[in-house]
């Protein structure tokens, strides 16, 4: 019987797996032909002349700033710019993407973008890199084992932080607001982006001496957003403000939760709403009126890598860590300008032009 | 004194004193900050609507109450637990968005743009909770695969066919009608309404037929059970279906929330707290006797002290170690030994109020 039941039980792991990995080749397939296009292109191309080979190690597809990240690698390391890209999808899947830098090494790749899965688990694979003299590129994510990359080009979350403050002082004084009471739906804890953006935010509500209420973890999701801020909306009844949330799914659960409280935001509202992320569907609550500022976060690595590529093309040693420029909208033309560790910064009108030209 | 013993030997005593003593924490708070006593407690009406926090507690807590109807009977008649209810939930989810948005659209914002009509999608889902069920159900009932490792094939596959579905994005539905099932009816949030039905339901269906009574007998003893004429392995997989289907129920209010299916999210770590509301209702996880009413107390108490850590202020960062620090709490007073030692102290008193009367 038992051992009906151990065939019984092997047999099914096996038909499962079968399955699994025919999920996985139904989602290898697309980035396998891309990469049997890009390496008959590379054969083409090494006649014509030196085209750069290129090799990018992606998370996976699961957002629409995942796809703006991608789609901006296509465009940058075109054929026209000298480039041959050959991309590989992970799937959010750590091991498929450590095989794929593999793969990429054995190809003879001249450069390798990894936009890393998890933060650890890549000193032996970047050695291989290195030991093969191959340059590594981290884009967006960071790698907390290892430093035996070139570059990594990413965010300066804690900047994005201090421009939202910097934003809020502006327009508040603007508007002749003269007290500042803000609540914080926080991300993920322990995420970067969280730690930065809560850091960049307290910085200044604290020179300013604005008095940010509570700060409690929405996890970056609509529901967690939501459920914040009903709680929110009972504790601290007519005494908020200001609403910052993390990011743009957030914003949208909290904008619902303040519905059901009777709570008016927005441009026209009773509290000031701002997000992070900047995503298509933010950037036009913004242009509704329905919150009032949207901070970026840029998901198009692939010019700043250019850049990078050019310099060591050139014999120079680029900086290790690269930070990426962003850009802040606002439902107001108001506040036109903004300085931000000594910088200054545009912030941008939100219209349909602005909307339209949003690739992401 | 007949009557206090009968009150503290019932079986929901202890779930009911937790979920009491959690509520009391916020009482204690509220008086320390200077507010009134009462203001964790106060329901009022606001833009139409209810709220208050124990409001919020009863609304937010409806899908894992759902959840632990289910994971309750589960764990009766098979002794193990499901842990694929979370996965199954997304799963659902994602099945009845894809069905009414179609399949590879983002972002639906009026019904015109439906694929199909919603009340497809709605029994899509509870259809696709019912087949996840079943295939746990065939898995344990049938193959005799233990519950744990039978439902960790759809734990971890679940979620994945979830993001399929959804060509792995967040589909949106942003259609009021769609929010009608997280949102409210009248002043009353919408997933309270759908929990106190599905209890009364599960309550009816196990007091006005012999299923309670099956399920607790082939929990106790299958074999003996199966001697007896009933018919075991139906039984269990009837649960599992059972499950199944909250789970797609649950789904669908957590989807409804938020006006779409965030396939990664939603559900996330459901099965634990359904689990634990099983647990915290003073059930055993050793299947047999179970007590329904326990785990949706229990549900709720998960809730409450969620709700508690927004109410005390308590940072982000370390709220999860003062909710394990409750649950400890919680679970050790149901704990035989110290419910054998309370009962000894009660007996010993009882004893020595005896000797005076008599001496």
């Amino acid at each position: 019987m038992k051992k009906k039941l151990l065939a019984l039980l092997l047999t099914l792991t096996m038909a499962l797996s079968l399955a699994a990995c025919g999920g996985g080749e139904d989602a290898a397939e697309e980035p396998a032909g891309d990469e049997g296009t890009t390496n008959e292109e590379a054969a083409g191309g090494e006649t014509s002349g030196d085209l750069i080979n290129i090799g990018f190690a992606q998370v996976g597809h699961e957002s629409d700033w995942r796809a703006a990240s991608t789609n901006s690698a296509y465009e940058v390391f075109s054929e026209e710019n000298g480039y041959n890209l050959s991309f590989s999808d992970a799937d959010n899947d750590q091991a498929v993407q450590i095989q794929a830098v593999r793969t990429f090494i054995q190809q003879g790749m001249d450069y390798i973008i990894i936009d890393p899965i998890t933060a650890t688990g890549w000193d032996a694979v970047l050695t291989e890199c290195e030991d093969a003299g191959i340059p590594v590129f981290i884009i967006d994510r960071t790698v907390d084992d290892s430093d035996k990359y070139v570059s990594w080009v990413g965010s300066d979350f804690t900047t994005e932080g201090k421009a939202c403050g910097e934003w809020l002082k502006a327009y508040a004084e603007a508007k002749g607001i003269t007290e500042i009471n803000a609540l914080v739906i926080e991300g993920s804890t322990g995420a970067s982006a969280t730690i930065g953006r809560t850091e960049g935010f307290k910085e200044v509500a604290d020179r300013e001496g604005w008095t940010i209420l509570d700060s409690q973890n929405g996890d970056f999701t609509e529901a967690g957003g939501q459920e914040v801020m009903e709680s929110y909306c009972q504790s601290y009844d007519g005494q908020f403000n200001v609403v910052i949330c993390q990011n743009d799914n957030e914003a949208y659960g909290a904008m619902t939760a303040m519905d059901a409280a009777g709570v008016t935001y927005g441009v026209d509202g009773d509290v000031i709403i701002v997000s992070f992320d900047s995503n298509k569907p933010a950037v036009q609550h913004v242009l509704e009126g329905n919150m009032n500022a949207t901070f970026e976060c840029n998901p198009m690595a692939a010019p700043f890598v250019d850049e990078v590529i050019k310099q060591l093309e050139a014999g120079e040693t680029p900086e290790k860590e690269i930070y990426m420029e962003e850009s802040w909208f606002a439902a107001e033309d108001i506040v036109s300008e903004i300085t931000v560790n000594g910088e200054a910064m545009p912030v941008i009108h939100v219209t349909q032009e602005v909307l339209d030209a949003r690739p992401y | 004194m007949l009557n206090k013993k009968k009150l503290t030997q019932q079986q929901l005593f202890l779930p009911i004193v937790c979920v009491l003593l959690v509520l009391a924490v916020n009482i204690v708070y509220d008086v320390v900050q200077g507010r009134d006593f009462y203001d964790f407690f106060k329901i009022g009406i606001e833009n139409g609507l209810l709220s208050g926090r124990i409001i919020s507690i009863l609304n937010r807590g409806s899908e894992v109450a759902i959840l632990s109807i289910g994971m309750t009977l589960v764990v009766s008649a098979s002794a193990g637990t499901d842990i694929s209810v979370g996965s199954v939930m997304s799963l659902s989810a994602s099945f009845c968005v894809m069905l009414i948005a179609g399949f590879g659209v983002s972002s639906v914002s009026s019904p015109d743009e439906f694929a199909m009509p919603m009340v497809v999608g709605l029994l899509g889902a509870l259809l696709m909770g019912v087949l996840c069920g079943a295939f746990n159900g065939t898995l344990v009932a049938y193959l005799n695969i233990q519950p744990m490792v039978a439902t960790l094939i759809l734990w971890s596959a679940g979620r994945a066919i979830g993001l399929l579905l959804c060509n792995n994005l967040i589909v949106y539905i942003r259609v009021p009608e769609f929010g009608l099932f997280g949102g409210y009816v009248g002043p009353i949030p919408t997933p309270i309404i759908i929990a106190a039905a599905c209890i009364l339901v599960v309550t009816v269906l196990l007091k006005k037929t012999a299923l309670g009574m099956y399920i607790q007998s082939v929990g106790i003893n299958k074999k003996a059970s199966r001697i007896a004429g009933l018919n075991s392995q139906r039984i269990i997989f009837l649960c599992y279906v059972l499950c199944g289907l909250c789970a797609g129920i649950a789904g669908i209010v957590a989807s409804s929330r938020i006006t779409s299916a965030d396939s990664n999210n939603i559900g996330l770590d459901m099965e634990m707290d359904a689990i634990l509301a099983v647990a915290l209702g003073g059930n055993s996880l050793a299947g047999g006797r179970f007590n329904l009413a326990g785990s949706i107390i229990g549900a709720y108490t998960i809730q409450a002290i969620t709700t508690t850590m927004y109410n005390l202020g308590v940072p982000s960062a370390v709220s999860p170690v003062f909710k394990a620090v409750i649950v400890i709490l919680i679970v050790a007073i149901q704990a035989p030994p110290l419910k054998a030692w309370f009962k000894r102290l009660s007996a010993s008193k009882a004893l020595a109020g005896k000797e005076v009367a008599n001496g």
